[in-house]
């Protein structure tokens, strides 16, 4: 460098090498964090630490303890002896039956989801970009921003015997395959509002935006190259899907599958208002904490999502799902 | 000779975007051939068009004779190095090279034994059970030429593929691949920007700017007789100088190139030049002079002494070093 643009820069930079501290608290703290940069991350961790140790992992653990106690049968007072014997009750047939039927309607809306899922994601990752990308964001999201009761009240009515759905199949002179189709035992009924098929198409509904996204987010990270080596190597499109897509799309499937499953077997809403009236886990926790003052079974059956969830993480991750994390 | 594969007035558009430009081109069999050029001068569209990725807006290619715009590209016997190596994470290294003979529908033992031989021959046997994730970039960059040759194409298309590795290795990898491709008798398509790379690994070299061959010729003809002032530029930066200059010298009107290792500092006799900056490059010192109104880059051998900044110096080269071009622009 020569003499005359380091005079130059003189003039615009300070005399001194080290400039002066902002003063006041905020410069203090500054340069107190910068030296300490874990003291910074105690006050950052502390309070969420709190509230996830005690407020909410200490209730939870509060609630299983619940489920090792047992009521008496005559005085409907809770036993503080440790036993097994709540665990006993969730085998009762009419117990079982409602662990069975919550199960099955998570794993079909599961599927579900993840089928309606996998296309929008797809298109989403790969082709929409700009406007159509802020338009998918919108659409995905916008049922999210309004309340879950007017949604799951509004599809009632899409529903219900007199509602557009009926008269929709009525227009296109299709009465008869929708009488078909409630006519088939267990998933039919009087009308789709009060079928499992109509617990299931709100479930599907209420719950896709947490598949969605997972599966988009899973999808953006595939590279194009890695589509375009895949062909080039010879693989039909199908071939491409089969070995190179669906695996690197799994991480995100099994993470909004975790949402999916688990909002389905914890909620009582919903198959409260539309559906049978044959109960779930989430109602019977309802009724058994609520009106039959039964905590310890109802604790117990919250125990059930909980098991079955893990399992179903633990198989998943045995399948390899999370190997392209 | 066979033609490995031939482009006939092919384009391709994207929008108002001419990417390609009526190119013609015609590659020999067994031939290394370079497409040269600044990012965004349609050479790797060039060569997707040539694996499929992209279809030509208009014109015929054709490869070893077959006409190829409507096969996709799971149907062509060509095979392609990607520029990111595009291998698959979910995949150990065996998979990987193995992935080809998979979707044929080889059997596991014996996709397995041609994996293993593919990856001796890119001199890294033993790495099948590890993750592409746990080698290094030139490593990868083995991987994704074996997972190519695995499938014995009759054109390998190579995007890039030393862009990502340091000075060292590239140069290792220059050598290596050239090899290679001298024995596998393979049509390699190798695509840079890298005119060093270019000259230094090809047969042949196709420069390319805005969408169109600017010039195709062995890496001497690119190199020596550059014909426009872009591949002179653009290849070893030569120095272009203006016809008026030229007229004087040799009497016709006429942009030239002129190399910067042929000019000479001499004593006297020489054209008076004003020395406006230098850097130093190891083996040579490149100097920057003031001709006129020409800047003019020449290159100082070190045995010889570097002229201060602002001193006047003569310059000469031999007349033949001074090369007239036609195509002028």
């Amino acid at each position: 460098m020569t003499a005359t643009s380091a005079s130059n820069a003189k003039t615009v930079q300070s005399e001194s090498a080290v400039l002066p501290g902002q003063g006041g608290i905020t410069g203090s703290l500054s340069d107190k964090f910068w030296r300490n940069p874990k003291l910074l991350l105690i006050l950052m961790l502390t309070p969420p630490a709190l509230w996830l140790g005690i407020i909410y992992l200490g209730s939870l653990f509060a609630l299983l303890a619940q489920s090792f106690f047992s009521i008496d049968e005559f005085s409907g007072m809770v036993q503080y002896e440790l036993t097994l014997k709540t665990y006993g009750e969730l085998f009762r047939p009419a117990n079982l039956d409602i662990i069975i039927r919550t199960v099955s309607m998570a794993a079909i809306v599961t599927f579900a989801a993840a089928c309606v899922a996998f296309p929008i994601g797809y298109f989403a990752a790969r082709y929409a970009r700009g406007k159509w990308k802020a338009l998918f964001y919108i659409g995905v999201m916008l049922p999210l921003w309004s309340s879950y009761l007017v949604k799951v009240y509004a599809w009632k009515l899409i529903l219900a015997k007199e509602g557009i759905l009926t008269w929709i199949f009525t227009k296109l002179h299709l009465t008869w395959l929708l009488e078909a189709w409630l006519a088939i035992p267990i998933i039919g009924g009087y009308s789709l509002s009060v079928s499992y098929t109509g617990t299931f198409l709100v479930f599907l509904y209420v719950w896709l935006p947490f598949m969605v996204l997972p599966v988009q987010a899973a999808l953006e990270r595939v590279p194009g190259s890695f589509i375009e080596a895949s062909g080039d190597l010879g693989a039909t499109p199908g071939q491409t899907f089969r070995h190179v897509i669906f695996p690197l799309a799994l991480p995100g499937i099994v993470a909004g599958s975790i949402f999916t499953f688990s909002l389905t077997l914890g909620d009582y809403i919903i198959p409260q208002i539309v559906g049978s009236s044959r109960l779930f886990i989430g109602q019977a926790v309802y009724a058994q904490q609520g009106t039959a003052g039964n905590i310890p079974l109802a604790a117990a059956f919250t125990v059930v999502p909980i098991v079955i969830m893990g399992f179903y993480l633990w198989g998943a991750k045995r399948m390899g799902a999370f190997d392209a994390l | 000779m066979t033609t490995a594969v031939s482009f006939a007035k092919v384009s391709r558009h994207f929008g108002a975007v001419r990417a390609v430009d009526n190119v013609d081109l015609s590659i020999a069999e067994g031939e290394f051939f370079a497409m040269l050029g600044p990012s965004g001068s349609g050479k790797t569209t060039c060569l997707r068009l040539i694996a499929g990725f992209e279809q030509p807006t208009s014109g015929h290619i054709e490869i070893f004779g077959t006409t190829v715009e409507h096969v996709p590209p799971y149907r062509r016997n060509v095979n392609t190095v990607f520029q990111d190596y595009a291998l698959f994470p979910h995949m150990n290294i065996i998979d990987n090279v193995a992935y080809g003979l998979m979707i044929r529908g080889m059997n596991k033992a014996d996709r397995h034994a041609a994996a293993n031989e593919a990856l001796e021959l890119v001199a890294l046997p033993g790495y099948g059970e590890r993750r592409p994730g746990q080698l290094s970039g030139g490593q990868r960059q083995r991987v994704a030429l074996a997972r190519a040759l695995v499938n014995k194409p009759k054109v390998l298309l190579l995007d890039e593929p030393l862009g990502a590795l340091d000075l060292k290795l590239r140069e290792q990898m220059q050598e290596e691949l050239k090899i290679l491709q001298r024995k596998l008798g393979i049509t390699f398509v190798f695509v840079t920007h890298d005119q060093g790379e270019a000259l230094s690994m090809a047969d042949r070299v196709a420069v390319f700017n805005d969408g169109k061959i600017q010039q195709i010729g062995s890496p001497q003809d690119i190199y020596q007789r550059p014909e426009s002032r872009f591949v002179a530029d653009f290849v070893g930066s030569s120095n272009v100088l203006e016809p008026g200059f030229v007229k004087q010298l040799t009497g016709k009107e006429s942009y030239a190139s002129l190399r910067p290792e042929a000019i000479r500092i001499v004593s006297a006799d020489g054209h008076s030049a004003t020395v406006t900056g230098s850097s130093y490059l190891g083996g040579t010192t490149r100097i920057s002079l003031a001709l006129g109104d020409m800047r003019i880059g020449a290159l100082i051998p070190a045995d010889q002494a570097v002229p201060e900044n602002g001193t006047t110096v003569q310059i000469s080269w031999q007349e033949n070093d001074l090369h007239l071009m036609e195509g002028a622009q």
